[in-house]
């Protein structure tokens, strides 16, 4: 995720950028209108997003966007056009991802950005990014979504993996265009959205050629391309049009999606109101207790069952877990992104039990049809944000909780369960409505429907050790499962009581805060994700992993590092032993 | 050492309990359980105690004092002003009120020393120091009946009634020390803390799969005179501990400490007087007899008695833990565990900048080595604890003096018998001489209790149980418990 971007720029350049001032407060509200670096067309079965940076729309000042690199503000518009495509568009069957710039397809992440960044913003933006590109994969797998690469130019660092991520790529054979990963010739750091996982995992190109190709800064371009399995195919300019076409028809041919006359659903912007340290949606709500460093993110249930699909449709973004499922994604990017110090998040949910589980039961009756399985889809892939998420999160589990099926697997996102044993004793007398004792309900959907990167539930994840366990967890599907029992079971930590309840999660919290969050990133990451491994789960525990620590390298983000050396003429002075 | 009990007060019965406040709930807790921790109104406390009290007693009635007795007269805490925790009466032993008080609340307090030092004292346990807290509260709270069930069969051999109710006293309070640690756990460690409040009754001294946690506190105390050593030196240690803990930014602890330290003098005064009136009474009989071997007379020679000192001193100098800590410097820093006297030392209380030597021996000699004053904090307190050990020596010795007599007891070298620190691993004799393995062996018994010095003192320890009699080895005091006389009859079965 580099780019080539303006050597000439060597001169100008000074080495070391200075760090922005003050990070601005980054929100992820945009919508195809207000695209500043991509467009987004459809045309019968094929959607065509083009990409073609503003140089001087970078979403933090102080560098230029040239030769097509982007920034976070250029993914979150692919974000952005990405989702619409499967809600607003169901008759798309196929995405074609091309340039608006004469030769150059994508020149990666923009490397005075990255040179300018705190290692905090380089960590987030890849991580934004890496998932962006894991959502056209899961768009082929699940929606039956296509994507074809159309490389009209060089495609370089993360240009080039942009195109890894779509089913095929099509490269155009211009006597100079050409695919790289230049990062670690030119740039001392990885190519870190995926490139070398996917170029030996997902394309299988010969691991001693990949290694040439990794270290060749100008990349590999024509039939030879096509003969390592860099690219799918090399077509002459002239002919580039019609077999990019001729391929996305192909592509759409095979899709399940729906087709025209399915009837799209607009996303619609979302509704945010900020209070201080609060922030409400319709069906989630975020408290931050800054002292603590804890943010309490709320997911309410679902106050009624749609009777049909149509009435689902009909209901269009608003339906409930569409609209909690945004808002929960937008909570959990903002947090990610915009509040740092906030280092653990607990997660509870509130609402009707039953109610929460007719909402599956729904669900599951229609999972066949589109705009059911996308949603799905879209709730599977923000819980995983969670998994990849950089904080402690505790679930609390307490009397008035909704935690069924679906919901429930924010739980077991969660790095610890906690579960109100009891009920509040003291509800009647302090005036609040006295509830009956929470419960866990497990359904389909934590038995299968919303796996982990791994492709494993997180039932298979939590009881790895034990078929024993894993078995009767399952077999407890459909029960209301009170503290003693969930505990019997392993699906909770710890039960403490009414008594025991306030000071149990204040401890833990305290705890928490008092660790190293360096360590606490790390031995979460560790634990989180057991058993085995996918091309998604080494992109974030592999290739991540080692780019985090390139990045606070000397030799990558010191005076004399690469990354900092990048355009200025010098060449980088690296500390020659091998750790 | 100078204790309530040594300067009696006026009247058997002072103060009040406090009224109790809050709901009352179906059990008396305010009657049955004296505090000042509105047990009454805290719901959650007493479920805590619901459970765990019925554990205790159960405890006493199978590890307590083995000899039957009807009543004893003792000392029951009822309140923490000056007058209610001093309340003697008559008490069959079961139904002994085992109390929680806390000192009065200094609402102004402030961690005196370490990172926090200036921040308000901690009213809650801080989530970050919840288990180094938990370990430092169970590590004193294990000592506690520790001490009850080494010494639970002592009762039978009692050389006097006084004696006897001494003991019991000193048991009982052992138990409220354990009661007192137990409401710390349960009041502020959640479950966790139930936990571990369980645990403390379930190990045992000695019990080779549950022993207690400190060595010291699985030795058997098999005689009186070791009583009297053990209740000199080792509670001496605790005392110590104690007022470490004192200072701590955790309020609540350092207030229970706080209460518990005016009852460890009382074991002070206990041991100081116990090994004070068996010299009294060998000094007399070695002037009456002209000799030192005055075990035919009914006497502990003078060189038994030295021997007991010095196991006894050696073994409680081990509870110290190593001279260099990091242990000891994270507490401090922390704010968890001062100094001995914190708040009247003349430093920065942060120690960073200060070093200290420590004594250790290298090539065979003995020699000293600069540490970081912050990891030197064990041997800081071990000197406090060493210096007022001697203070009890000169007592003993006025004994000796006043008899004429010229022979003198000591305090061994720091690094004599050591199992733990920097004299581990070495040979060094009473006097601080560094001697090689065979030497050490040829004269360990006469640094050591024997075999069979221990079977004589056992022989002497014939029970006396008829008010007013006392056995031959030891001397009766000079005044009774809360003015009564010596021969008052404190126990009754």
């Amino acid at each position: 995720m580099t780019t080539l971007e303006d050597r000439s720029a060597a001169t100008e350049g000074p080495g070391p950028v200075a760090e922005p001032a003050a990070t601005p407060e980054v929100s992820f509200d945009t919508s195809p209108e207000a695209y500043r670096h991509w467009t987004l067309s459809v045309d019968g079965e094929v959607a065509t997003l083009t990409l073609d940076v503003a140089e001087d729309g970078g979403i933090v000042p102080g560098y230029e966007l040239k030769m097509n690199s982007y920034d976070l503000g250029v993914d979150i518009e692919l974000h952005d056009a990405v989702q619409r495509i499967r809600f607003e568009h169901p008759e798309v069957k196929a995405v074609v991802v091309t340039s608006a710039k004469e030769r150059m397809f994508c020149a990666g992440a923009n490397i005075k950005m990255l040179a300018a960044s705190p290692h905090s913003w380089k960590v987030n933006f890849c991580k934004f990014t890496n998932e962006t590109r894991n959502g056209f994969e899961d768009a082929s797998a699940h929606s039956g979504l296509p994507f074809l690469a159309a490389v009209n130019g060089t495609a370089a660092g993360g240009g080039y993996e942009l195109a890894l991520a779509c089913d095929q790529i099509v490269l155009v054979d211009d006597n100079s265009s050409a695919v790289s990963l230049p990062e670690v010739p030119l740039l001392g750091v990885l190519p870190g959205t995926g490139g070398l996982t996917r170029v030996v995992d997902k394309r299988g190109v010969r691991r001693d050629l990949a290694d040439v190709f990794s270290t060749t800064a100008e990349g590999i371009r024509g039939e030879r391309a096509v003969q390592w399995r860099l690219v799918d195919a090399s077509v002459k300019a002239r002919d580039f049009p019609q077999e990019v076409a001729r391929r996305a028809a192909e592509l759409a041919a095979r899709s399940t999606r729906p087709g025209a006359g399915a009837g799209g659903v607009a996303l619609t912007p979302l509704r945010r109101e900020t209070d201080g340290d609060t922030t409400r949606y319709e069906h989630v709500r975020v408290v931050l207790d800054r002292n603590s460093g804890t943010a309490t993110i709320t997911v309410l249930g679902p106050a009624a069952v749609p009777g049909t699909v149509e009435e689902l449709q009909e209901q269009g973004d608003a339906a409930w877990l569409l609209a909690a499922t945004r808002e929960l994604d937008d909570a959990v990017l903002r947090l990610r992104t915009n509040e740092l110090a906030i280092g653990t998040w607990l997660l509870r949910t509130e609402g009707d039990v039953a109610t929460t589980a007719a909402y599956d039961e729904f669900l599951l009756a229609n999972r066949g049809h589109w705009l059911v399985n996308e949603t799905i889809g879209f709730y599977r892939r923000t819980v995983k944000r969670l998994d990849t998420t950089s904080r402690s999160l505790f679930a609390l589990i307490e009397p008035g909780s909704c935690f069924v099926g679906a919901l429930a697997e924010i739980a077991f996102a969660a790095d610890r369960q906690f579960m109100l044993e009891g009920i509040w004793e003291d509800a009647a007398e302090e005036g609040r409505e006295a509830l009956p004792p929470a419960v866990i309900r497990l359904d389909e959907f934590n038995t299968g429907l919303l796996p982990m990167s791994n492709d494993l539930t997180r039932l298979q994840v939590r009881f790895l050790g034990s078929a024993a366990e894993l078995a009767a967890a399952e077999a407890a599907v459909g029960r209301d499962l009170l503290a003693a029992d969930a505990a019997e079971l392993g699906l909770v930590t710890s039960t403490p009581d009414d008594i025991d309840w306030e000071d149990e999660i204040r401890l833990v919290v305290e705890e928490r805060a008092s660790f190293s969050p360096d360590a606490l990133t790390g031995m979460e990451a560790n634990l989180r994700f057991a058993g085995r491994e996918t091309p998604e789960t080494k992109v974030f525990g592999r290739l991540t992993a080692w780019q985090n620590w390139i990045f606070q390298r000397p030799n990558a983000a010191g005076p004399e590092g690469a990354l900092r050396r990048y355009g200025t003429g010098k060449r980088a002075d690296y500390d020659r032993k091998r750790v | 050492m100078t204790t309530t009990e040594s300067t009696p007060q006026s009247g058997t019965v002072t103060g009040d309990a406090p009224r109790p406040t809050g709901p009352l709930s179906k059990i008396d807790y305010s009657e049955r359980i004296p505090n000042n921790v509105n047990l009454a109104g805290d719901r959650k406390l007493q479920r805590a105690l619901e459970s765990w009290q019925p554990k205790f007693l159960d405890w006493w009635k199978n590890l307590g004092p083995s000899i039957p007795t009807h009543d004893v007269y003792l000392r029951t805490a009822i309140a923490v002003g000056r007058d209610g925790w001093a309340h003697f009466d008559r008490v069959p032993m079961e139904e002994y009120r085992w109390g929680i008080f806390l000192a009065e609340r200094d609402p102004d307090r402030t961690v005196a020393f370490g990172h926090h030092k200036g921040e308000p004292a901690w009213q809650e346990v801080p989530g970050e120091y919840r288990s180094d807290l938990r370990r430092l509260i169970v590590i004193q709270g294990d000592t506690e009946p520790a001490s009850v069930e080494q010494q639970r069969h002592l009762g039978m051999t009692a050389p006097s009634l006084y004696d006897m109710r001494n003991l019991f006293q000193v048991n009982v309070e052992e138990g409220r020390h354990l009661w007192a640690m137990v409401y710390l756990l349960q009041a502020y460690f959640g479950k966790d803390g139930r936990e571990e409040a369980e645990e403390l009754l379930k190990r045992n001294s000695g019990d080779y799969d549950s022993p207690r946690i400190l060595g010291a506190f699985n030795e058997e105390t098999t005689d009186w005179l070791s009583f009297f050593m053990f209740t000199y030196f080792t509670d001496r240690d605790g005392k110590y501990q104690l007022g470490t803990l004192k200072e701590s930014g955790f309020d609540p602890l350092a207030r229970t400490c706080e209460f518990m330290l005016k009852e460890e003098a009382h074991h002070m005064f206990v041991g100081t007087t116990g090994v004070q009136r068996t010299v009294q009474r060998t000094a007399q009989l070695m002037k009456e007899h002209g000799t030192d071997d005055i075990w035919e007379y009914g006497g502990i020679p003078l060189s038994v008695i030295q021997k007991y000192l010095n196991f006894q001193y050696s073994v409680s100098m081990d509870l110290f833990g190593s001279e260099v800590s990091s242990n000891a410097a994270s507490y401090y820093t922390a704010g968890l565990k001062g100094r001995w006297m914190e708040t009247r030392r003349k430093d920065d209380h942060l120690l960073t900048d200060y070093t200290m030597e420590v004594p250790g021996i290298e090539s065979g000699r003995m020699t000293t080595r600069t540490v970081p004053m912050l990891n030197a904090l064990n041997l800081d307190l071990r000197n406090e604890y060493s210096a007022d050990c001697e203070n009890g020596v000169k007592r003993w010795n006025q004994e000796l003096e006043e008899a004429g007599l010229e022979q003198r007891l000591f305090l061994p070298h720091q690094g004599f018998n050591r199992k733990v620190g920097a004299f581990a691993g070495h040979h060094v004799t009473p006097t601080g001489e560094i001697v090689d393995e065979a030497t050490w062996e040829r004269s360990v018994g006469e640094y050591l209790p024997t075999a069979e010095d221990r079977a004589r003192v056992a022989e002497l320890m014939v029970p006396h149980h008829e008010p007013g009699e006392f056995a031959g080895w030891i001397s009766p005091p000079s005044v009774g418990i809360n003015s009564l006389p010596v021969e008052y009859d404190y126990v009754r079965f």
